[in-house]
């Protein structure tokens, strides 16, 4: 639908000119860094397997593929960076729009602004204070910065274990702590609760300034590396801004067979669940095959920071069209 | 029986919850970016009027509830029913004392009233936002006064007792904002 008001952008010109003035700082830390710009595809003919991220799919027709070739847009350029990284370019970044479908809200965009970057010889801690320094050039104050790993976390607040706690515990958990319509709630696994209790009752409670989060479960690595220990974890961590979730980040996972097994599974869960099979990058295994130097990367919110500078409720405040409008 | 998935959910949607047919206020998608994406909905519950929290599993659905508004005109009432009527199909509907609540004082035969119906049963009445009623006694107050200052209270003719100026009347018919309870003004005849 249509209204005759809808050609114009939701952002103030003040926000578009404080958008390319936070891209501008960002080129100039980078630079001075000496970490290298670069532009991968948008449009590739893997995707992500995440079960919890869905990609949008388009088809090239013509020269090239004559029948037709589908292509995914990317929900991050990671696959195409670390294909980078493993031909040796050293460290990277890269500022581009991802796309993720099913994402719509106050905090969520299906098309949105990432910046994304690669340390070699870094591991995450290394590359949180990275982050920091970077947060730090842009914010127009400081603001104070506190890291905690996720076990303590959740010890501390809701007083669990959330690397050994089991679904009924977390269960129950959420029931004393008052969140309404847990009985219809069917979530299908132990991760699912975490993420509702940190989404329903920790990110509220992280208060104002940076908090890095580190040291996720296992069960949640993604494309981190897990570090064996009692019990294993994820060497994988979160930057809230103001209690919103900013960044993500890793310390790598190199090994190529422990990625394959990852996708794999990522891909029973997903034809369990009826979800969509995405073809799996097959070129992003090469490359780890090839060897990834060890590195640590991080993607960040580009939107969600501008929000954050500009104290803005809704992310349509930082975009010229968002969805609606798109 | 029709559902909606949470992608369709967002203000004024009319969902049935534990058994009550229910209104979104509010939607909030709440989502990690690497985990599970949640519907944080604030409700109202129409039988009740009561606020409450709800989180749903994205792409859950719920039951659809056949609420609707109409505009229908108040009739009278038989004792135990309020009588209203559709002035285009003479369509008659009786809503009760639950339904009518508050409501009631600020009803007039032939005004009309904002009816809400959960399966064809009015489930909550609204009176207009203004109604001309009828002062039926109050103080006669001090000769000469105006201003409108200070008040006095008054009894209209649908038993609503409504601060009003002390010039204005037994027998008069004042404006009343029936949100607020508070007198706006003369009648204009």
């Amino acid at each position: 639908m249509i209204h005759e008001e809808d050609w114009r952008p939701t952002a103030s010109h003040d926000l578009l000119r404080a958008r390319a003035d936070l891209l501008a700082k960002i080129r100039d830390f980078f630079r001075s860094a000496g970490i290298l710009e670069v532009d991968t595809p948008a449009c590739s003919a893997a995707a992500a397997t995440d079960p919890a991220i869905e990609s949008l799919a388009t088809a090239y027709t013509g020269p090239g593929a004559p029948a037709g070739k589908p292509l995914y847009l990317h929900t991050s350029p990671e696959f195409a960076m670390k294909r980078l990284l493993a031909s040796g370019v050293g460290p990277i970044y890269q500022i581009c729009k991802v796309f993720r479908d099913g994402e719509a809200g106050r905090l969520h965009n299906p098309e949105f602004t990432l910046l994304e970057w690669y340390r070699p010889g870094y591991d995450h801690h290394r590359l949180m204070d990275e982050v920091e320094a970077l947060i730090y050039a842009v914010l127009p104050e400081p603001c104070p910065v506190r890291r905690v790993s996720y076990g303590r976390l959740f010890e501390d607040l809701l007083a669990i274990n959330p690397h050994l706690a089991g679904p009924e515990e977390l269960r129950r958990v959420a029931v004393n702590q008052g969140i309404q319509g847990i009985s219809a709630l069917g979530l299908p696994d132990r991760d699912a609760w975490l993420d509702l209790l940190m989404s329903h009752c920790i990110e509220p409670k992280l208060g104002s300034g940076m908090c890095f989060v580190y040291d996720y479960p296992a069960s949640q690595a993604s494309l981190a590396r897990i570090r064996q220990g009692d019990p294993p974890v994820a060497e994988r961590f979160e930057l809230y801004l103001n209690g919103v979730e900013l960044a993500n980040g890793f310390h790598e996972l190199g090994d190529h067979e422990e990625q394959r097994l990852r996708f794999k599974a990522d891909l029973e869960r997903r034809r369990e669940e009826g979800q969509m099979i995405p073809p799996v990058d097959d070129r992003f295994l090469n490359a780890l095959e090839a060897g990834l130097p060890d590195s640590s990367g991080v993607a960040l919110g580009i939107d969600r920071l501008l929000m954050c500078i500009a104290g803005a409720a809704h992310i349509s405040e930082v975009l010229a069209f968002p969805l609606e409008r798109a | 029986m029709a559902t909606y998935s949470t992608s369709e959910f967002k203000g004024g949607l009319k969902i049935m919850l534990d058994g009550d047919p229910c209104s979104i206020i509010e939607n909030e998608f709440v989502k990690p970016g690497k985990g599970q994406a949640f519907s944080r909905v604030k409700i109202r519950n129409l039988k009740t009027g009561r606020m409450i929290e709800r989180t749903f599993k994205s792409s859950d659905s719920v039951e659809a509830a056949d609420v609707m508004e109409i505009q229908l005109q108040y009739l009278y009432n038989d004792g135990e029913f309020w009588c209203f009527m559709d002035p285009d199909s003479f369509e008659q509907h009786n809503a009760d004392a639950k339904a009518v609540g508050d409501s009631e004082k600020w009803l007039k035969d032939q005004d009309m009233c904002t009816i809400t119906l959960w399966n064809g049963t009015p489930l909550s009445v609204e009176a207009p936002n203004f109604v001309i009623l009828t002062i039926e006694e109050t103080d006669p107050g001090l000769k000469g006064d105006t201003s409108g200052g200070g008040g006095k209270p008054a009894t209209l003719e649908t038993g609503a007792v409504v601060r009003v100026p002390l010039f204005v009347q037994t027998g008069e018919a004042i404006k009343v904002d029936t949100r607020t309870g508070q007198y706006v003004s003369r009648a204009k005849d």
